[in-house]
């Protein structure tokens, strides 16, 4: 008998997208550029020569000297090894973001997109979520629970889920009326069987184009939110905590907000771009036009 | 009179393809799609191009208009109109020429239609791009050829956005579109494929009379071998890019040369209904007044209700082929998925081996769901594009508890009945042709040995040599398993050749029930009646290349 392979088919459009060829220039250079930061932060807790909390009150606000190759903040604290440090942090809260709203905004959107009788009152939730800015709401929370990694989180994922919602709803509501879905029914199949292998896979491909766009502005919104004092703690070191802390100084010394500004532009810019060549990879009708 | 016997070897050539090669040039290997063919058409002239999908006979209108899309070029050859070479024409000179001389009308015409622009608009554009004309005169010739291809309240009509309109009369400004310039070709690419048969009948009509009363030489593509027989004068059949055969259409379809016009024209499925198989009394399939009613459920408002199943009943016995035949909006594909309980019906009783599933929950249906199969009409979405094809055959049976090996083996036994090799279990449905994939949707349904397989126009979307085929396969697999089938169809050949009894319906009610022989060789209700004058070709016999014996038509009771 033939031997029948395991459906790989939900990752086969990811496997295609990895296939460097068919990625532009702009894209292979966002994708070195955003693999610099993340193995650069990953690795700071070695690479950066000093502990980022660490005062130096005799070293305060120096220029590049022998040992800071970026220099000094006012307390004397290495820019580079917090800008290092501080990337941790923000990649992760970017990452979080991105996994969880898009896993919470699958299940919710399947719901909606599937279940009709569940669709009208999910979708005006969502418009309700919608309408929340992320910035009073991470400013409600952090004044509930104080300041923490979780409360920003939260705040950023709860805007972003009703947009995954709407995305896959939509592509629930046009894949339920194919007619292989229509013969799984037929077929005997039961519905959580139907979502789960027949229309899920569909939403792959929008879902990894929607998470990177989520990434990218879930590390600029905590960027914006740790400026403001609504974010992490300031003590911890992120991108938008030592921009926060650099505004003080701005006008004597400018790289306090130049280079932790400069990793943030970077690292969303390529992970944009990078979202970009997936969309047209993963888009039919582009890559059409472009073959 | 049974064809057209005009003689046309003394007008003037309208158009003269010759030797018009077109390749795919960025496709490894530069294969042909057009091989080097000619075709002439004269003033006055309507020639058909007839052949299967893929074989160039839209290509072939494309590069005429000079519209080829880019990955085509053409490689070889001219194209002559009224003389004028057209392929070294600039874009600008070839839109001078579009409208103006050459004009092209299309299969879908919500598609080719603006939709938010009114019609008459549209229609005064064309002159506005291609005449200098006034405002006033331009709207006077608007109408004038509103009127001239029959279309009721022009004033109002004309003020219409195309959405307002049915597909007959959005056909109809289209060609009012195409016209309005006095082109010396229309190019025709299936103008009558979207529309039901009365209204096609409407159409070829109206072609035939403005071309009468214009001297327009026209180019009718077509897949219909029974359209061809209505109005062609001349005929090419075109298979893989080349034209294996020309000539006039009597003699064409009497004579045919080329063994693939043969072929072809046997593929036609005939209009004289089979011998119904002797009636069971074992009724597997019973439906008694069923109704749906769409809408109406408005929370705030009532909302507009359509009945689109009016108490429909039948019954249905083992080994036996029920067809239900109507036009679009007549309610056949509401009852097979009522059937189906793909939908929830409004009221009736569907008895399956005696237990009435009309009103049974999701779960307490889940047991009668085997005995109960379905194959749809378009077999590229009929099959989850990302599974193997035998996990889609053995999807259904470990629904039931089937184990995983028993189940492909099944699958890799039925591969061989419907006649595909046993490693098509491990490829993707993009790897076979719509027949193929249509057979894997049977063998889909097969697989959970069903008493009753319900057809929605599971034909309908293949060529006729692969419809034929399919044909048979379910015939077969009838003969073999004893299934029921209740075929929908609108095409009244096919359901001629596979169904003992035949229900006809309108707007959601059933007019006329009956054995096949009785309702198509003598139709009682003026609405059967009207279909079966409408199907094209009805008068010839293509399989047996002569006309048919003289049609009987019973005067009602």
């Amino acid at each position: 008998m033939a031997q029948v392979p395991q459906p790989t088919s939900a990752m086969q459009p990811v496997l295609r997208a990895l296939r460097l060829p068919q990625f532009g220039l702009g894209s292979k250079i966002a994708a070195l550029v955003l693999a610099i930061i993340v193995v650069l932060t990953l690795l700071a807790g070695w690479i950066a020569p000093h502990d980022p909390l660490t005062m130096n009150p005799m070293a305060r606000l120096q220029g590049p000297i022998e040992g800071h190759p970026l220099g000094t903040d006012n307390f004397g604290r290495d820019i580079f090894s917090r800008v290092l440090i501080g990337g941790q942090l923000s990649l992760i809260i970017g990452i979080a973001t991105a996994v969880v709203s898009v896993l919470l905004g699958l299940i919710i959107g399947m719901i909606a997109g599937f279940f009709r009788t569940a669709d009208a009152i999910i979708m005006r939730m969502m418009d309700a979520l919608m309408a929340i800015p992320s910035i009073l709401l991470a400013i409600a929370l952090v004044a509930l629970n104080g300041p923490s990694v979780g409360s920003v989180i939260a705040a950023i994922t709860i805007p972003e889920i009703p947009r995954v919602v709407r995305l896959v709803r939509a592509v629930v509501l046009s894949a339920r009326e194919e007619p292989y879905v229509e013969a799984a029914i037929a077929l005997g199949t039961p519905m959580r069987k139907i979502l789960v292998r027949h229309l899920v896979p569909n939403t792959t491909a929008p879902l990894i184009v929607q998470g990177t766009y989520i990434l990218a502005s879930a590390i600029l919104t905590e960027a914006i939110l740790s400026f403001l004092g609504a974010g992490v703690s300031t003590e911890t070191p992120t991108w938008g905590n030592i921009m926060a802390e650099g505004r003080l100084f701005f006008r004597i010394k400018p790289e306090l907000i130049l280079y932790p500004g400069i990793a943030l532009s970077l690292c969303i810019l390529s992970i944009n771009l990078l979202g970009d060549a997936a969309r047209d990879m993963l888009d039919p009708r582009l890559k059409k036009r472009a073959g | 009179m049974l064809f057209k016997t005009r003689n046309f070897d003394t007008a003037d050539v309208v158009l003269q393809a010759c030797d018009l090669t077109v390749t795919l040039p960025d496709t490894p290997g530069n294969p042909g799609v057009l091989k080097s063919i000619d075709v002439t058409i004269r003033a006055g002239e309507t020639v058909c191009l007839v052949g299967e999908s893929g074989s160039g006979k839209s290509v072939t209108s494309l590069a005429i208009m000079g519209l080829l899309p880019q990955a085509l070029q053409v490689a070889g050859g001219t194209i002559q109109l009224q003389g004028r070479d057209l392929l070294p024409l600039t874009q600008a000179q070839m839109r001078e020429l579009r409208a103006a001389r050459v004009a092209m009308i299309f299969q879908e015409p919500m598609t080719a239609l603006n939709p938010v622009l009114r019609v008459g608009d549209q229609i005064m554009e064309v002159m506005e791009l291609h005449t200098d004309m006034g405002t006033a005169e331009r709207r006077r010739r608007a109408v004038a050829i509103m009127e001239q291809v029959h279309l009721p309240d022009v004033e109002r009509i004309f003020k219409s956005y195309p959405h307002q309109l049915s597909g007959g009369q959005r056909q109809r400004i289209m060609i009012a579109m195409a016209l309005v310039l006095e082109p010396v070709l229309l190019i025709a690419d299936e103008p009558t494929t979207a529309l039901d048969v009365t209204t096609q009948k409407q159409i070829l009509a109206l072609i035939d009379e403005l071309q009468r009363d214009h001297g327009t030489a026209v180019l009718f593509i077509t897949h219909d071998m029974g359209v061809v027989a209505e109005i062609a004068d001349t005929v090419y059949v075109m298979k893989h890019g080349e034209i294996v055969e020309h000539g006039a259409v009597e003699t064409l379809l009497r004579e045919p040369r080329a063994d693939y016009t043969r072929k072809l024209l046997q593929a036609v499925p005939s209009l004289s209904p089979r011998d119904a198989r002797p009636a069971g009394d074992d009724a597997v399939l019973r439906v008694e007044r069923l109704n749906k009613i769409y809408g109406g459920g408005g929370i705030l408002r009532k909302l507009p209700q359509a009945h689109a199943a009016k108490d429909v009943t039948f019954s249905l016995s083992r080994g036996r082929t029920l067809g239900i035949v109507g036009e679009s909006g007549s309610g056949k594909s509401t009852v097979a998925r009522c059937i189906m309980r793909l939908i929830d019906p409004t009221s009736g009783r569907i008895l399956l081996d005696d237990a009435d599933i009309a009103t049974l929950s999701r779960s307490a249906l889940r047991p009668h769901r085997r005995k109960l199969q379905v194959v749809f009409q378009d077999p590229m979405r009929s099959l989850n594009p990302r599974w193997t094809i035998g996990e889609s055959l053995i999807e259904g049976p470990l629904n039931y508890g089937t184990t995983r090996a028993d189940a492909m083996a099944e699958a890799a036994r039925l591969m061989g009945v419907v006649g595909l090799p046993a490693d098509a279990l491990a490829r993707y449905p993009h790897q076979f042709s719509g027949g193929q994939r249509q057979r894997i949707a049977i063998a889909r349904a097969v697989m959970m040995r069903p008493d009753v397989l319900v057809a929605d126009e599971a034909v309908s979307a293949l060529d006729v040599s692969v419809q034929a085929q399919v044909l048979d396969l379910l015939d077969q697999l009838q003969r073999d398993l004893g299934i029921a089938i209740v075929f929908i169809t609108h095409d009244l050949r096919v359901a001629a050749q596979i169904c003992d009894e035949v229900i006809v319906m309108q707007r959601g009610a059933v007019v006329e029930h009956g054995p096949a022989g009785q309702v198509l060789a003598a139709p009682a209700h003026p609405y059967t009646r009207a279909l079966i004058e409408a199907a094209p070709g009805r008068s010839w016999d293509f399989q047996n290349f002569r006309a048919m014996p003289e049609v009987r038509h019973a005067e009602p009771a």
